[in-house]
């Protein structure tokens, strides 16, 4: 949560302006900003992608103006009023740039034609030398469909190398795992507007508030149609200050609560027998899981009064319909698969999921968070949903690109073990496109090296990010209403995003770069596309009998219905806003329960770092911050992170508020603010994580990974924390407890390109 | 036909501050924001309240009252306006004389300016910009019957400043007398028929509000 601006100026005595502070200029001064005409589209930031128009006038795109659309209801949060900023925005790269004197140089500006050229025999080069695998692709989920899915296939068939994931990975990869496993089907299974259906709602490590503001509409119509709210997070978040229940739980031991809430029910005789035996297998190996976690050894491991959580769960239990909404604070864990197939047992065991207004709903964080993960441009899948692994639809994509089977390559790295690869010479050259690895992803340290490794880097964007900075070549990107194009959001509609400006000076769309690019290294037969439209005819088509089947999606059903949901397999479907009402996604129609063992996270508090260290969004930033810290509204509201601690910490180390402190973990230490409030546990460190250099909490955050899905432990790592005036104790491994480390964890990096997996390993991902 | 007029519910508030970037987009104030966001003590709490002008109807709004040169305008609906820039002279008399502490002076203006509540938004039937983006709509616009019918809470419009009191077109929303949910009962029933025994209960963490 954020603070009043007099944390940042301490000399200021009122926390009001007038105007925003810095830049870019709003416009006002030099016209009256009369728009001619406005063009419907939707914000380019989180995953609830808001309905919006733009008012344009003169090709310029001069403002904001509310757009009723069904699920935000002309409501924007602030990210979304001034998003429009970016467009003419005096940070935007307008021309490729080279860096000539390679790493030690400059980033000079270039031609097109230079840089593709570079590029291209560079590429050439290195893939004669040392096979297709060593260029990769890291990708984003803040683009179109469109371009997610050119990115798959560029990687694919272009470079045919194995290795292209995307930034998902870092986002929702727990949560679409845990929903594959147990409902065959990786999307929130109901819309945003049956929040109001339900009668009591649990939100587990999600700051609606913050995180995603207009679900907090929903939220409320539900209140005061009498729904009770219930939250489990270690702050109080603004949607816990107005919760019935709050649990504050110590980050990572979130199972353990949900374990035990799902035994208090079955004690309580609130679970659906009827349902389960129809409609779910497994039960009774989870009733015999979780029978251990009485609410007093769940009191102990999360720290969570057992008298709330018995409270919770008879609240939760006995409502007619309940609703549990997850995201990231249970997602980025070591163990954030179980985490939410927990969830999802509790939700099977009251026969809730496929109700209208009941079940689990993943909050999916990433604009295009839904879409980007089913186009194909993660490690193991291809468009449509389908696995890399599968050999009918391996085949169905190869026949579909034209390309023999053969030729697709097998899957590759993800993500966060790209990094390592790098480090170890296997990737030469990389393509990152609408990612910040430097902020992004744990230990920045180590992701420095192991981009410095990495000639030529190649990084597409719209501002100099972090990341950017340290390219080889820089390749101006487009803003999103500079390009039409798809987007799916976290209810998995699938909305349209319009055009309303030119790119401005030489940039391109991405997929046009990409486009050229495939041509470039003669594979440009397979790319021939002129328009956004006409990749996504092509991308509807392979998807087509897949699991996310877009094929009935046309743009202009889009328009008409206000958004389609997925699956839509003919054109004359309407699409399908609630999923699982009557069969789930697996074979038998069933779903499927795990029983979930409470894991601790991977690190956790010892004596010489005895805090746990979270961290998070406010709600002025949008991920790494690369668009938000530039916008002179947001930036001024939160210019620089602090650290939240609560008053009994702070008071024991004799700090206060607005005193600089210095927060160590095992791997590194950095010096921000201190914020003093009782609002967060009191074993418990807060960091927002938008900022970078020697702002970025990224750099303490422990780079364990679920075994899985590779997600890092970003919300749960031990820390400590100390005045300027201590000895700079030098950050190292010192005493805390570590649980879960690279060595002794099943399949955790280094990664080696081609293992066999394991078939239990393998059933995770083959669905 | 019923009054559309705003309704500010600080407990819905978020503190994201989308009305004071709204604001700025509004024509009748060109980039300057006339709504305040305030932590009211992020010390204690994530509390935070929403500042719009009230709009006073009676007695006729203490700004205007205390203009010497009649600057501040009040249309037939009972809108406040901002100060005319033709007249005001830059006294200061409405800053000291608001009982919200509404009315800012802009320096380099010369100007008293505050919220006019979107007048030219308003008048085409369209929504104030800070209640058209209100994630959580806290800030609230529309009808009283219509608010009563959807809404939680008690709508009031009469603030009492001692024993003067002022009744203002703006409504706060002041939450339920009686909680929906009897939480003490609930809690007192988790221990009554807890696992364990009575009489020997771990006490719940101190710090646990």
């Amino acid at each position: 949560m954020s603070v009043n601006k007099d944390f940042f100026q301490p000399e200021r005595d009122f926390n009001y302006d007038f105007q925003s502070t810095g830049k870019p200029p709003t416009g006002w001064s030099e016209a009256a900003r009369v728009p001619e005409t406005l063009v419907p589209t939707h914000c380019c930031f989180c995953g609830v992608q808001c309905g919006m128009f733009l008012r344009v006038a003169n090709g310029k795109v001069i403002g904001v103006e509310a757009r009723d659309f069904p699920h935000n209801r002309g409501s924007l949060c602030p990210k979304g009023v001034v998003a429009y900023q970016q467009v003419d925005h005096p940070d935007r790269l307008r021309y490729p740039m080279i860096r000539r004197g390679g790493k030690t140089g400059e980033l000079e500006r270039a031609t097109w034609d230079e840089a593709m050229d570079y590029i291209v025999s560079r590429w050439k080069q290195i893939q004669a030398e040392h096979g297709n695998d060593a260029v990769a692709v890291y990708s984003g989920s803040s683009m179109t469909n469109e371009k997610c899915y050119v990115m798959g296939k560029f990687a694919r068939v272009a470079l045919r190398s194995r290795n292209i994931d995307y930034n998902g990975r870092l986002c929702m990869s727990s949560s679409a795992v845990a929903y594959a496993r147990a409902f065959g089907i990786d999307r929130a299974p109901l819309p945003m507007t049956d929040i109001p259906l339900t009668h009591c709602m649990l939100a587990v490590g999600v700051n609606i508030a913050e995180c995603f503001p207009i679900v907090m509409q929903w939220v409320w119509r539900a209140r005061d149609k009498g729904a009770h709210l219930i939250v489990i997070d270690p702050r109080e978040t603004p949607l816990a200050r107005t919760a019935d229940l709050w649990l504050p739980v110590r980050p990572g031991t979130d199972e353990a609560v949900i374990n035990a809430m799902l035994r208090q029910v079955i004690v309580d005789g609130l679970v659906d027998e009827v349902y389960l035996k129809e409609r779910t297998n497994g039960w009774e190996e989870v009733r015999a899981a979780v029978e251990p976690f009485t609410p007093e050894e769940a009191q102990w491991l999360s720290g969570v009064p057992a008298e709330r959580i018995v409270a919770a769960a008879r609240l939760y239990g006995r409502a007619a319909t309940s609703l549990i909404m997850h995201g990231k604070g249970i997602e980025h864990s070591s163990h954030g698969v179980d985490s939410c197939l927990a969830c999802i047992n509790l939700a099977l065991a009251r026969g809730q999921v496929g109700k209208p207004g009941g079940g689990t709903m993943m909050i999916t964080g990433q604009g295009n968070g839904q879409g980007g993960r089913e186009v194909g441009q993660k490690a193991n899948q291809l468009p449509g949903y389908r696995h890399i692994d599968v050999p009918e639809e391996r085949q169905y994509i190869a026949d579909f690109w034209g390309i023999p089977v053969e030729e697709l390559p097998w899957e590759g790295a993800a993500a966060p073990e790209m990094i390592h690869l790098m480090n170890d010479g296997e990737i030469k050259s990389c393509l990152i496109a609408c990612s910040n690895l430097m902020v992004s992803l744990p230990e920045n340290e180590v992701v420095k090296r192991a981009l410095q490794r990495v000639d030529p880097l190649i990084v597409v964007d719209f501002f100099l990010s972090e990341t950017a900075e340290l390219a080889d070549v820089v390749l101006p990107g487009t803003v999103w209403c500079e390009d039409e194009g798809t987007t799916t959001n976290l209810e998995g509609r699938v909305i349209k995003i319009n055009r309303a400006a030119d790119p401005p000076g030489e940039s391109r769309e991405d997929w046009r770069i990409v486009t050229e690019l495939a041509q470039r290294l003669g594979r440009g037969q397979f790319f021939p596309y002129q328009s956004a439209r006409e990749i996504w005819d092509e991308l509807r088509n392979a998807s087509r009998g897949g699991k996310s089947d877009y094929y009935g999606i046309t743009w202009e059903k889009i328009d008409e219905q206000g958004g389609v949901f997925w699956p839509c397999p003919s054109l004359d479907h309407p699409g399908s806003p609630r999923l699982f009402t009557e069969h789930f996604g697996h074979p038998d129609g069933k779903a499927k329960m795990f029983p979930i063992p409470y894991k601790p996270p991977a690190e956790e508090p010892g004596k010489d770092y005895p805090f746990r260290l979270t961290s998070g969004r406010v709600v002025y930033h949008y991920l790494t911050g690369n668009q938000t810290r530039r916008l002179g509204f947001l930036n001024s509201q939160a210019p620089e992170p602090w650290v939240e601690i609560h008053p009994q910490a702070a008071a024991r180390l004799g700090i206060v508020t607005d005193e600089v402190v210095r927060v160590r973990t095992p791997r590194h230490s950095m010096e921000l603010k201190a914020l003093v409030v009782p609002t967060i546990r009191p074993d418990t460190l807060f960091i927002p994580y938008h900022y970078g250099h020697e702002h970025s909490v990224n750099q303490l955050t422990n780079p364990a990974v679920e075994p899985n899905v590779k997600i890092p432990e970003y919300k749960a790592c031990a820390a400590t924390v100390e005045k300027l005036s201590a000895p700079a104790a030098p950050s190292g491994p010192g005493d805390v407890t570590i649980n879960f480390t690279p060595e002794n964890a099943p399949k955790m990096f280094p990664y080696e390109v081609g293992e066999t997996k394991e078939q239990p390993e393998k059933e995770s991902k083959t669905f | 036909m019923p009054v559309k007029t705003l309704f500010v519910d600080p407990s819905r508030c978020i503190g994201c501050r989308a009305c004071e970037a709204a604001c700025r987009e509004c024509d009748s104030h060109k980039g300057e924001s006339m709504v305040m966001v305030d932590f009211v003590n992020r010390g204690m709490s994530v509390a935070t309240q929403p500042t719009v002008c009230m709009h006073c109807e009676d007695p006729l709004a203490p700004c205007a009252q205390v203009c010497p040169v009649m600057a501040i305008l009040i249309t037939p609906d009972g809108v406040v306006q901002q100060a005319d820039p033709s007249r005001c002279i830059g006294c200061r008399n409405c800053v000291y004389a608001c009982p919200f502490g509404v009315p800012k002076f802009d320096v380099k203006a010369r100007l008293m300016k505050k919220c006019n509540l979107c007048y030219d938004r308003t008048s085409q039937d369209l929504k104030p910009w800070c209640a058209q983006v209100c994630p959580t709509q806290a800030l609230w616009y529309g009808n009283y019957e219509e608010f009563i019918n959807q809404r939680e809470g008690h709508a009031v419009n009469l603030t009492a400043f001692g024993t003067q009191s002022v009744r203002t077109k703006v409504y706060q929303v002041l939450p339920e007398e009686t909680p929906l949910l009897d939480l003490a009962a609930l809690l007192d029933e988790a221990r009554a028929k807890g696992e364990r025994g009575a009489g020997n209960q771990p006490r719940e963490e101190a710090w646990v509000l």
